[in-house]
């Protein structure tokens, strides 16, 4: 390793969900999907080169994560950039996130790759924990019509 | 996307020794997940071949290599289908329970 570019890491997340990819697709550009079962809209107009947001639906409406659209291929792949706000300026802190969507069966195959994570990161733990809770909540979404609240705690938290 | 799947692959120590050894590091190649068992390569790719088809792990090919990585999400389903449903009926005993006691105050 040099000491020059901090260790990266990466995770593949994958999913089997009851739909289509057109569905599917929706459910992670369209704002008012993504409030359904992520609590947060992505807001974005979905071309290469535009931003997107991360914007958590409350009344404060914090941007809790933001980037660049990097490739837009409907309803099969999407490519975007990930960072938290407060460090989307440090090159080494933004991460990229790709969603590849696969007719499998009567299924869809989602598959979530989320590469250039700084190894140990805040970043890296959260979403470590994020994606497997927002992943099971769209397939629950989609297949039952009910997100499930990605915001639970136990309750000694 | 089959919890017989899930459950059959997690009833097996080598199985879920593979998981801790990919949890702990992400992305490895068979090599390198055959250095912590002591047992025949072909055995430890039988394993992976049980963990795939349950998704509990996933494979990227980078060139020649092929990497596997950990997929919690059937893990997340089981938990919301077989312990928070618990913790949920736990939790609405209690908010009954603190009802009542805190009823009789007001």
């Amino acid at each position: 390793m040099n000491t020059t570019r901090k260790e990266k890491t990466s995770f593949v997340y994958v999913t089997y969900i009851r739909s289509t990819p057109e569905k599917v697709f929706e459910a992670i550009t369209k704002p008012e999907v993504t409030r359904r079962y992520w609590g947060h809209e992505n807001v974005s107009e979905w071309r290469p080169g535009a931003d997107w947001q991360h914007v958590r639906t409350d009344a404060q409406r914090t941007v809790n994560l933001v980037g660049k659209v990097v490739e837009v291929a409907p309803p099969t792949r999407l490519v975007i950039t990930w960072a938290s706000p407060a460090q989307a300026a440090d090159p080494d802190s933004i991460s990229r996130v790709s969603f590849d969507i696969v007719p499998y069966d009567d299924m869809v195959r989602l598959t979530v790759t989320h590469e250039e994570l700084e190894a140990g990161s805040g970043m890296a733990t959260g979403i470590q924990h994020g994606w497997p809770i927002v992943l099971s909540s769209l397939k629950s979404l989609l297949e039952t019509g009910q997100g499930i609240d990605v915001f639970a705690k136990p309750k000694s938290a | 996307m089959d919890a017989d799947k899930v459950f059959k692959a997690l009833g097996d120590p080598t199985r879920r020794q593979l998981l801790d050894l990919l949890y702990e590091r992400n992305g490895q190649t068979l090599g390198e997940l055959c250095e912590h068992l002591d047992m025949a390569r072909q055995s430890t790719t039988q394993h992976l071949g049980i963990l795939e088809a349950a998704n509990l792990v996933s494979t990227v090919w980078r060139g020649r290599e092929k990497l596997h990585f950990i997929n919690p999400v059937p893990l997340q389903e089981v938990y919301e289908r077989w312990v928070r449903k618990f913790e949920r009926q736990r939790l609405g005993l209690l908010h009954d329970l603190k009802k009542e006691l805190e009823g009789k105050s007001e």
